[in-house]
């Protein structure tokens, strides 16, 4: 068992990456994130393991030089908050195009526009919808602990690499604040150039005597071209819709009603069936870990089993589109959110679903 | 059609002493007749062959003209999003300190939307090279107004000339950038003579060489023609350009190790 | 006697005809063709004997198509 310790969700992020092997961060400080760059800054991971870190100027220099570093094949990881994370779509884009992969973690928080400092899952829809211009997606992670935040890190550099994709952590200013204890996974090392070079065919090292000249770009001008371009990162995504679901389910077995709820969210509606459990409401939580490839199958299974769903987020109704779109519509399915920071507690989650659901 | 006056006694494979270098990829460029794209490509080409370093070299090509630069130059690349380059170049030079990393990008790249990311990769004093092609017009858009388009010239988006006083005065980056600190070699080149070509490969050389020293950035401004977007033939523009970009723009050295030559206009 | 010689061999094909060399040749050994190549471009040829494989056009040929030939050759 890997070594136990009491850190915030944004700490373990950092920590995570220094574990996992990770050649840079590069970022630029915004609240509620600023505690990844504070814990490198301090912890010098250039000392343990040759890990570099930076602070740009901007969160669109800090994922320009996630672009570049990824098209190089090395293992890099940036953080921000919602109006950084807007910023990024740009490059987030390109890296889309070109194939590159890299983790990006937003701590969310509440918006529109400056909006405010405290936790929100105003993001999903950019997060899981693609976020920048063309037809792409990200693997979207939804920790839900600071536990998660460390593991998540790690499984997004896997995934990462697997599809040579951008993966992103969708987490909120509250799992990246929280304090939690996290059982942290052993020290990865970072591979040698010579390793990159071997493992990373396709990345622009140097050109090789043995190999015509790589170009990391996603520009093709002819439609042909970027039509092909287009259809392989469809094949791509349908790939990993059929392989890298991930949920979890809780007390859905003998479940009457279901509340479909990620990250923070579900932590509250966790404690949510606990207390309609003791007042004789038999509901479950299904929560997607995956929010994109999204368990459209495995929700509809369990949703066909109950009277109603009600899905919990802290935003004006975002994932419950895609809980639509995965069952008919004869379905009852209702929406509860706070958002501008707000997080909502047990009491009013189970209340929402006696007025909603139940009694509704 | 025969060719008149060609002389085999000297074309011999053993008397050539001058060829376009293998390290530029044998296709046609896309750049319009006459443009200086094509002869720094080549001469930048022919510095990392002289150094030997065509496996030791990542650059990083720009939004513009020169988007396509990967395709022409035989070296591992990457295509930047439009003003990027440096911070992609930044990140590069970071994890693989010893390759040689340049960026190279046009006017509207560098000096505009990428003005950030520019100023600050210089004043962090990465240990890369920037090329930046400046002919004071945004080429591959149409010819459009630049961040460098002289005051009172024409373009498709000031087509009664650049007024500065409603859209603002051309931007010296080279001057500007430097004053930072982070740059330790900063010139202003042409490649429209034979002369001016061979003192910007000069440049260049010398440029990859403080990469090795650590440094800082090594800068090239090379001052260039657009004749398409200025509407001239490229004979032409070559002179437009001395007799109207260079009084602006003067050639020469403005920072050698580290200090500058002098106060910059 | 000694002198220096030189040649040029242009690649008409890729030559864009954008005139530049002529400019930079100090010996008047290149002008545009009447005929156009495949890409409809007027091209630079060799008009005189007066090459001494300065290398001045091949440096400033922004498409590379100029290769550049010297070597001394003697004379009575």
């Amino acid at each position: 068992m890997g070594e136990l310790r009491l850190m915030k969700g944004n700490e373990a992020v950092a920590e995570a990456a220094i574990r996992a092997g990770c050649d840079g961060y590069f970022g630029y400080p915004i609240t509620p994130q600023s505690e990844v760059m504070e814990y490198l800054m301090a912890e010098k991971p250039y000392d343990r393991t040759g890990m570099v870190v930076l602070q740009a100027e901007s969160e669109v220099a800090s994922i320009n030089m996630i672009y570049g570093a990824a098209g190089t094949g090395k293992k890099v990881i940036t953080s921000s908050s919602s109006p950084g994370i807007s910023l990024m779509q740009e490059g987030i884009s390109y890296m889309a195009g070109a194939e590159l992969p890299a983790v990006i973690v937003n701590v969310v928080r509440g918006g529109p526009g400056l909006g405010t400092i405290q936790p929100s899952q105003a993001d999903y829809f950019q997060a899981v919808k693609g976020g920048g211009h063309g037809d792409y997606k990200l693997i979207v992670l939804a920790p839900a602990s600071v536990q998660e935040m460390c593991d998540h890190v790690k499984l997004g550099f896997d995934l990462a690499f697997k599809y040579r994709t951008p993966v992103m952590l969708l987490s909120d200013g509250a799992v990246g604040q929280m304090m939690e204890k996290v059982v942290l996974f052993d020290q990865i090392p970072r591979r040698t150039d010579e390793e990159v070079i071997a493992q990373c065919p396709w990345a622009a090292t140097g050109k090789l005597k043995n190999r015509d000249h790589i170009i990391i770009t996603s520009l093709d001008l002819d439609p042909a071209g970027q039509e092909r371009v287009n259809l392989k990162l469809q094949a791509k995504y349908k790939k990993i819709e059929e392989n890298e679901i991930m949920y979890e389910e809780i007390h859905c077995e003998d479940a009457e009603y279901l509340f479909v709820a990620f990250g923070l969210s579900a932590r509250i509606c966790q404690k949510a069936t606990d207390l309609a459990r003791a007042k004789g409401i038999k509901v479950g939580l299904f929560r997607p870990i995956t929010l994109f490839p999204f368990p459209v199958q495995q929700i509809a299974s369990t949703i066909k089993r109950v009277k109603g769903v009600l899905v919990v987020e802290m935003n004006a109704g975002q994932m419950i589109e895609d809980v639509k779109l995965s069952v008919g519509l004869n379905v009852k399915i209702e929406h509860f959110g706070r958002f501008g920071g707000i997080i909502p507690s047990p009491d009013e989650v189970v209340r929402a679903l006696e007025q909603k659901i139940i009694g509704g | 059609m025969e060719e008149l006056f060609a002389k085999p006694e000297i074309r011999k494979p053993e008397n050539i002493v001058y060829k376009k270098t293998d390290l530029m990829v044998d296709r046609p460029l896309s750049y319009c007749p006459g443009c200086g794209h094509g002869t720094v490509h080549r001469i930048l080409m022919e510095v990392i062959e002289e150094m030997d370093i065509q496996g030791d070299t990542i650059g990083v090509s720009p939004v513009g003209c020169s988007v396509l630069a990967y395709d022409f130059l035989d070296i591992d690349m990457l295509g930047a999003a439009h003003g990027r380059a440096p911070a992609l170049a930044t990140a590069i030079k970071r994890l693989w300190p010893h390759r040689f990393v340049f960026t190279y990008q046009g006017d509207g790249d560098l000096a505009a939307i990428g003005t950030a990311e520019t100023i600050h990769a210089c004043n962090r004093g990465e240990n890369i090279t920037i090329i930046f092609i400046n002919n004071g017009i945004y080429g591959m858009t149409g010819g459009q107004m630049a961040p460098t388009t002289l005051p009172g010239m024409r373009s498709s988006t000031s087509p009664y000339g650049r007024d500065v006083l409603t859209m603002g005065y051309p931007l010296k980056m080279t001057e500007l950038v430097a004053q930072l600190p982070g740059t330790h070699y900063v010139t202003r080149q042409s490649v429209h003579t034979p002369g001016n070509a061979r003192k910007t490969k000069k440049a260049i050389r010398k440029a990859f060489d403080i990469q090795k020293e650590k440094k800082g950035v090594g800068w090239i401004e090379v001052v260039s023609n657009c004749n398409s977007g200025w509407k001239m033939t490229p004979v032409q523009a070559n002179k437009w350009m001395e007799d109207n970009m260079f009084p602006f723009y003067p050639l020469g050295d403005i920072k050698v190790d580290g200090k500058l030559i002098e106060v910059a206009k | 006697m000694a002198k220096i010689k030189g040649d040029i061999v242009i690649n008409t094909e890729r030559c864009k005809g954008c005139e530049v060399c002529i400019a930079a040749c100090p010996f008047g050994v290149i002008a545009m063709s009447k005929e156009v190549n495949s890409k409809g471009y007027h091209y630079a040829m060799k008009v005189n004997d007066e090459c001494t494989g300065c290398t001045n056009c091949a440096i400033v040929c922004p498409d590379g198509v100029i290769t550049v030939y010297r070597a001394k050759v003697t004379t009575e």
